[in-house]
């Protein structure tokens, strides 16, 4: 069975580890790491994902910027995104779907609610 | 006026009346004859039941027999339905079990992973950031403060804050309202409601979780401010709360022991390499490696 390419791209080291702790019961896929929307970018040209999964508040470039950069390039355009928002985040949330974010999870983080939405996108 | 008779009319009428008596007299008589054949065939239909029932003197056992299998087949049914829905009931009760070693894994990898980043570094700052991002990410609260204990002046002061700057939170002493009475009795206090928390109280937290080493409270996780979409504190948010307040204070204890125990040694290494140094310096030459 071919394997799904999970991209998550998160600055906090606490949630990327209890995000991939959550994706792994997913037999077939491999994830694969970004601590930032650059580090992010630059692990999207290297290797086609079937979903990507990006926090909103990260430093050097921030989620919101990757969805939009990600929305305009012609090859990546139509791998589904999931945001994830955290506090008063309404706006964010509203801007990342706006800016063409598939759907959106908030913190704290239920590994069953991120599964449910992660199973949504990658069949 | 007399009606006159016309000769042979009388006689005609008088026919054709008959004549429809006759007719009427013929059909009666027909249905008479079918009913009849009816009847005839009815007579030996139940003829032939009593020939048969004659013919099979076993007839009644069967029934019996056959009203004995009816029943034990009910029974079986009976039986059957009664398992379908025990297993049914066990089914259920796997199903609500599978949810709650779930949500219990869950919690656990949640406290694995809190464990896991506080005891990853010893460095002071970088725990400091670890205590931050389980209470946002793990826990999910939006303004809160980290504090520490000044023993000099007997009093809480804030480390590291979100949400909030860590300048506007005042220093509290021990004893004091809400949170200096959580730093003197190292019991944590939760607020009754959460949902009333939108203007922010510096004096009255929704959470004071001591930080404790044995019985020795280091320092106070003081939560403000829950997410939005938090509306109220789970079994493993207590149980986070819990691990961080022994973990974290242990955490932050070895890394502030740790930065202490580097800087000394840097101090004494310089010290070491001074005096190394010194036999070989011409006199009035400065030192190499300025002193830090």
């Amino acid at each position: 069975m071919a394997k799904h390419n999970i991209l998550i791209v998160e600055d906090s080291p606490t949630m990327r580890q209890l995000i991939i702790f959550s994706l792994k019961r997913i037999s077939d896929c491999n994830l694969v790491e970004a601590t930032d929307g650059v580090d992010g970018w630059k692990k999207l040209s290297g290797q086609n994902f079937d979903l990507i999964l990006t926090d909103i508040n990260m430093p050097v470039m921030d989620g919101l910027k990757l969805v939009s950069l990600i929305r305009s390039d012609e090859k990546k355009k139509n791998i589904p995104i999931i945001i994830i928002t955290t506090e008063g985040a309404e706006e964010d949330k509203k801007r990342g779907l706006a800016l063409g974010a598939n759907d959106y999870i908030a913190k704290p983080i239920q590994s069953h609610t991120l599964l449910e939405v992660v199973k949504k996108y990658i069949h | 006026m007399t009606e006159k008779k016309i000769p042979g009319e009388w006689p005609r009428q008088k026919a054709e009346e008959f004549l429809q008596v006759f007719y009427k007299g013929a059909e009666f008589t027909k249905e008479l004859m079918e009913e009849n054949e009816k009847l005839r065939y009815k007579v030996m239909q139940l003829e032939e039941g009593t020939k048969s029932k004659e013919a099979d003197p076993n007839l009644n056992e069967r029934l019996v027999k056959m009203e004995k299998e009816i029943r034990s087949l009910e029974e079986d049914k009976e039986r059957l339905l009664r398992i379908h829905e025990e297993v049914e009931q066990e089914n259920k009760d796997f199903a609500d079990r599978y949810i709650v070693v779930q949500e219990e894994n869950n919690n656990l990898a949640n406290l694995y992973i809190a464990s896991h980043q506080l005891h990853s570094t010893l460095d002071y700052k970088e725990v400091l950031r670890v205590v931050l991002e389980i209470v946002i990410n793990l826990i999910g609260a939006e303004t809160f403060c980290l504090m520490l204990l000044d023993e000099k002046h007997n009093e809480m002061a804030t480390v590291a804050a979100e949400g909030i700057e860590v300048h506007q939170v005042k220093n509290i002493k021990i004893g004091k309202g809400t949170i200096g009475e959580v730093a003197k009795t190292g019991e944590s206090y939760f607020s009754q409601d959460l949902t009333n928390n939108t203007e922010l109280d510096l004096k009255n937290p929704v959470a004071c979780v001591p930080l404790k080493i044995k019985e020795n409270v280091i320092g106070l996780l003081v939560i403000y401010k829950l997410l939005v979409q938090k509306s109220e504190f789970k079994n493993i948010d207590f149980e986070l709360f819990s691990l961080l307040a022994s973990h974290a204070a242990t955490a932050i204890y070895s890394a502030k022991l740790y930065s202490q125990s580097e800087r000394k040694l840097s101090t004494i290494q310089g010290f070491l390499d001074l005096l190394t140094e010194t036999p070989q310096r011409k006199p009035g030459q400065e030192p190499e490696t300025p002193l830090t």
